[in-house]
């Protein structure tokens, strides 16, 4: 049953990310804690091995329309090694309350971005920057 | 910096790290948004794979459950992609930030 729910969340949180261009990532993380009862950490832990298939579906077919620079994502990716060992490392340190709370500050933070992009005035193609 | 600023964001929360690598790829590197956009889905490919080695070597990936989630999310994915061409914008961003702030309430009230 509660597999049944992991995939339907899956497909829920990857047509969401399609529709508005976000990772799954943001959905997966809470959809494991609250429906399958998942600790923070684990659900984190366990989101960012999801992602890895949805970003190379996305990467692939982005790339096939030309969008993407091969060469600087390879090197943003090289730098971010470190960063990602430093990330992990402190998630694993703090406690999983702290944990929480950061994570839920960064919905807030994510859903002000929408409702700036939701309230934005539609935009005239004819006027967009080159 | 960028990387590594990403890096240590997507670490941390368990995400792709994607609304950190746009807008600055934007912003400093000029990036029009849909080569931003796929640009960063190759940084979060590197990213995610690697963040999720470490998680693993601390015993707290669940394989089973990442799977069952991540391959019924390709096939959203691509629904939602199709999808967007028919939904207005806005009214899914608005009603994506009411989610974003009830999970948030879910999770931070005890």
């Amino acid at each position: 049953m509660e597999y049944v729910a992991a995939a339907l969340l899956g497909f829920a949180g990857g047509a969401v990310g399609g529709m508005l261009g976000v990772g799954g990532g943001i959905l997966f993380v809470p959809a494991l804690v609250i429906f399958l009862s998942e600790s923070q950490i684990r659900a984190e832990a366990t989101s960012l091995l999801a992602i890895v298939p949805v970003a190379i579906a996305g990467a692939w077919r982005q790339n096939s329309y030309g969008n993407v620079r091969v060469r600087d994502g390879l090197l943003v990716g090289a730098l971010a090694a470190p960063g990602a060992v430093i990330g992990v490392q402190l998630a694993n340190a703090l406690s999983q309350r702290a944990l929480e709370l950061l994570f839920a500050a960064l919905l807030v933070v994510v859903a002000a971005q929408f409702v700036r992009r939701g309230l934005r005035p539609p935009r005239d193609p004819a006027r967009e920057r080159p | 910096m960028i990387g590594t600023a990403a890096g240590i964001f997507s670490g941390l929360f368990g995400v792709g790290g994607g609304s950190v690598i746009v807008p600055l790829l934007i912003l400093w590197f000029a990036y029009r948004e849909r080569e931003a956009t796929g640009t960063s889905l190759l940084v979060i490919v590197i990213i995610g794979a690697l963040a999720a080695a470490m998680q693993g070597l601390h015993g707290n990936v669940d394989p089973l459950e990442g799977l069952l989630i991540a391959i019924p999310a390709v096939g959203g994915a691509l629904a939602g992609t199709e999808l967007q061409q028919r939904v207005p914008e806005p009214v899914i961003s608005l009603l994506f930030a009411v989610l974003l702030v009830a999970v948030a309430a879910e999770l931070a009230i005890p």
